[in-house]
């Protein structure tokens, strides 16, 4: 039978607002049909009334009482239920839900919560990616853009503005960047230093930086353009505004320029603006031969080469040699990759050893994945068709695990080629989400894995860390990604 | 862009240039402008009979009986359906109503005087909460009471006021701020500082003292008195920001329980409308979301001159109707406001957010581009006429209204 309890605090207040919140939740228990909890005012007590909650002891009550009201099953619930808020009501502690730091949530109020701050940062669906660049751009912010999916035609206008404003537009699709000593997006802490560099490719800047750092010099920024930024729509804008930045830079003083081989009219331009400067450059066109070069500027094939030069030209240490033999039958590299330069400058090392290569992401020299099945297999896992509908396997590693179980159940294949990059961003523990994975895949006799590791011991995963649990694990670690693949070819006895 | 920018300065500094003061308490029908008999002012843009929630006609129905146009509730609404009664809105009369709105010739209206302009807005004196006409009361308790503001309290207050040469209302505001209230769904404060400044003088001018002890009475158990207050303050502020080329900052939010309307300063007088939405928060005892009825009323002038939800920094207890009551939680609200609008009220600061002026001119570019709406603090009506209040909580203005205004700003300065 249903019942109405009522329970009256004697000159103990609350405010309306709490008591209407203890309501809510005093009517959710179980059991309970109805409730109330309102101090004892003569309209209170009319509303508790009307709504049949008032028994003898509420209408007795004061206006100072506080009344709690329940409408239940049974007394059993409605004793169960007055005991279970009780607490609650003469409960001093704060809103158990707590402080809630406030964000902005648009542009200009970050801007004016921030007024020193000079870049934007812009990582939204693509579709409003331009709208929020073209804010920050008019506001003089500089600004880096993560998203891609931009219209080459977004592209051209944004980049048109921020040479206006005079302010950089890296990107769209600029993944990485470190700017006086700040990491952006997946970049590694790497030493401050006299090295700038202006790049098109996330990866490449990642390894050229982390190399240099861990080879005993540092950088004074790197720029990023976006992959399109060289192509003759876009003109390279924002590659000559990131040459103009650096060449004015007095603590820059050597230049790195990383992409793909600029379209053909952005190329002179881009060799007048070398030739323009008094500081000394270093190219590396990923697969360009035969660039001709102003006197200031060398080239380099590979991202190790252009490391290498922008320090002087020596040779980094070199890795020590696979320490294990292959039968006859494997003979196949495949590279599974994660950075779409890195695995380029794979391609490179191996094409230049006189080997046929295969890729999805082709440099000049390579074929097509299904035009050559004899070819080696240097596989980009970041390319659109592996991370349709899911994060970049530099985020999420375990793209790699289904062409990697192919590749070791491969009989033919004698190494795998993969590469570690670390840095803010990326897998908080990459080497060892590969180390797992391998748990399950490997057997006798396997292929080798050769791996590299692109980033710093200041990176939040520790270079040294991610090293030490891949060679516990029986994988062979090179001092660069481009050592990995020489130490592929001498583990096959190809003459490198 | 330019033009807009400077328009919008120009709007600004009318708001915050304004003086408004409470100078009088006068019946609608000898101040209200084109207010005639047989005619019922509403909140919200305006809408036809057959197209009014359930409160708004009850409480159509228990003013026209009040006014004596019709004999019971049952032959007024014959009349109201039957068109002969004359709807307008409120703000076509430079007046402001909460929830139902009700105006009409022989209530009492406060007038509250913009003096750098010189132009005024009238608002009806407060009722009091629980079963009252602006939620769709209409029994003889809620024409009772009417009928006494009409004849005790509102001629009361009039002569108090010219007595004392009026009471300015942005310090009263500014104080009460300070005091935790937010003046929307909390008047507390400014609601004993409207009783401080007046008591004396009301006193002084009585010569009969049960009127006086009811009046003050009435004043002092009434937590939301100074609503009314704020809302004709809030009319004679935006009034003057109306009709600026080119500027985008919204003069007028309102709803009629039906439609969410608001009037932009560079569009002029025109209501870009779309469906009100429901309110969340919390209910009395013995009700829940089912009884609601959509959000209403013109109490969202309160809102357009950044109080209500705008200052939810300034009043913690208030946010505890739409979740935690973190005190935090309450500043993030006036944090997220500050996005959508154009300046902050130097006059009208927020102690515990470090002196933050209140957000304030609500830029329909930055309500469409940022995807805010503004939040607005309000009441809850039963859906059924004749019951009143049930609740209180938040409601968003529905972003439909904004996207309108934009595009037809947009037209108007050639740039569609």
């Amino acid at each position: 039978m249903e019942v109405t309890l009522n329970i009256v605090f004697q000159g103990f207040y609350k405010d309306s607002v709490a008591l209407m919140r203890l309501s809510r939740d005093l009517a959710a228990l179980d059991g309970v049909n109805e409730a109330g909890l309102m101090m004892g005012s003569p309209s209170n007590k009319q509303i508790l009334k009307d709504a049949g909650l008032l028994a003898d002891e509420g209408a007795a009550a004061e206006g100072g009482d506080l009344i709690l009201a329940i409408r239940a099953n049974d007394s059993a619930a409605a004793q169960k239920a007055a005991e279970t808020i009780e607490p609650q009501i003469k409960s001093q502690t704060r809103s158990a839900d707590g402080d809630t730091e406030w964000r902005p949530q648009t542009i200009r109020a970050a801007a004016k919560a921030n007024p020193g701050a000079n870049l934007a940062l812009i990582s939204v669906p693509g579709e409003f990616a331009a709208a929020e660049a073209r804010k920050a751009i008019s506001r003089g912010l500089n600004v880096m853009m993560f998203s891609d999916n931009v219209s080459i035609e977004d592209e051209i206008s944004l980049k048109i503005q921020a040479r206006e404003e005079g302010v950089l537009m890296m990107g769209p699709d600029c993944g990485t960047a470190i700017l006086d000593g700040v990491p952006l997006a997946f970049a590694n802490q790497v030493k401050r230093g006299d090295i700038g560099i202006v790049g098109a490719s996330g990866t490449g800047i990642q390894e050229v930086t982390s190399l240099i750092s861990n080879n005993g010099r540092g950088v004074s920024h790197a720029i990023g353009v976006g992959g399109r930024d060289l192509k003759d729509e876009i003109g390279g804008v924002s590659t000559l505004m990131g040459i103009d930045r650096l060449d004015a830079d007095t603590a820059t003083k050597h230049i790195i320029l990383i992409s793909k081989p600029p379209g053909e009219k952005v190329l002179p331009r881009i060799m007048d603006r070398i030739a323009q400067s008094a500081k000394p450059f270093t190219v590396c066109f990923i697969g360009a031969t035969d660039l001709e070069l102003p006197t200031n500027a060398t080239a380099a094939r590979t991202l190790k080469d252009a490391a290498q030069a922008a320090l002087g030209g020596g040779e980094f240490e070199q890795s020590e040699s696979v320490g294990t033999s292959l039968p006859e039958s494997r003979k196949g590299i495949r590279g599974l990759y994660s950075g779409g330069t890195l695995a380029a400058e794979s391609q490179l090392i191996l094409l230049d050893a006189g080997l046929p290569v295969a890729s999805n992401a082709a440099v000049p020299g390579a074929v097509g994945l299904s035009e050559n099945n004899e070819a080696h297999q240097i596989i980009d896992l970041g390319d659109d068709q592996y991370t349709q509908g899911r994060p970049h396997p530099m985020i999420d590693p375990e793209i790699r695990h289904e062409p990697l179980a192919d590749a070791m159940a491969d009989s033919t294949i004698g190494v795998i080629l993969i590469d570690i990059v670390i840095g803010y961003g990326a897998h908080p523990d990459p080497a060892g989400q590969l180390v797992t994975m391998l748990d399950d895949l490997r057997g006798e006799n396997g292929p080798a894995i050769i791996a590299s590791v692109t980033g710093t011991e200041l990176d939040p995963q520790v270079r040294s860390s991610q090293i030490k649990a891949l060679e516990a694990a029986d994988i062979h670690v090179a001092e660069s990604n481009a050592d990995a693949a020489l130490a592929a070819l001498r583990l096959l006895g190809v003459n490198s | 862009m330019e033009l807009i920018e400077k328009a919008n300065e120009e709007a600004i500094r009318r708001m915050l240039g304004a003086e408004p003061v409470l100078i009088d308490v006068v019946p609608a029908g000898e101040i209200v402008p084109d207010l005639q008999d047989k005619m019922i002012l509403h909140a919200g843009p305006p809408l036809e009979w057959d197209r009014m929630c359930g409160p708004m006609q009850g409480a159509i129905a228990g003013i026209t009986v009040f006014e004596g146009w019709a004999s019971d509730l049952e032959q007024a609404v014959d009349m109201a359906s039957s068109g002969d009664i004359a709807f307008d809105a409120n703000h076509h009369h430079d007046a402001v109503g909460p929830m139902t709105g009700m105006t009409t010739v022989s209530q009492p209206v406060m007038v509250v005087e913009n003096k750098i302009i010189g132009n005024r807005a009238y608002c009806a004196i407060n009722e009091g909460l629980g079963k009252v006409m602006r939620f769709g009361g209409n029994d003889e308790e809620v024409l009772n009471r009417l009928a006494w503001i009409r004849d005790v309290l509102g001629p009361a207050m009039g002569k108090a006021l010219k007595d004392m040469g009026g009471i300015e209302l942005k310090p009263l505001i500014a104080r009460g701020l300070s005091m935790g209230d937010e003046m929307h769904q909390r008047n507390v404060a400014c609601s004993g500082l409207v009783l401080r400044a007046i008591a004396s003088a009301m006193a002084r001018t009585s010569d009969d003292t049960t009127a006086l002890s009811e009046s003050l009475a009435f004043i002092s158990a009434n937590d939301q008195f100074h609503l009314n207050i704020t809302m004709a303050m809030g009319k004679a502020i935006m009034d003057p920001v109306r009709n600026i080329e080119g500027s985008s900052i919204v003069t007028a939010m309102s709803r009629n329980g039906t439609d969410f309307g608001i009037r932009v300063s560079g569009t002029g007088d025109e209501w870009f409308t779309a469906p009100v939405e429901m309110p969340e928060g919390l209910y009395f005892a013995g009700y829940s979301e089912a009884d609601a009825n959509p959000d209403m009323g013109d109490s969202t002038i309160v809102e357009t001159i950044g109080l209500g939800g705008f200052a939810m920094g300034a009043s913690p207890a208030v946010a505890g109707f739409v979740g935690a009551g973190a005190a935090s939680e309450a500043a993030n609200y006036t944090y997220r406001m500050g996005e959508i609008c154009a300046a902050e009220n130097p006059e009208w600061t927020i102690p515990s957010l470090d002196y933050l002026g209140v957000p304030t001119g609500i830029d329909i570019r930055l309500v469409v581009d940022s995807g805010i709406a503004p939040t607005i603090n309000t009441g809850i009506a039963h859906r059924e006429p004749g019951i009143g209040q049930v609740g209180a909580g938040v409601v968003r203005a529905p972003m439909a209204c904004f996207e309108q205004a934009v595009r037809r700003l947009a037209a108007n300065l050639g740039l569609s």
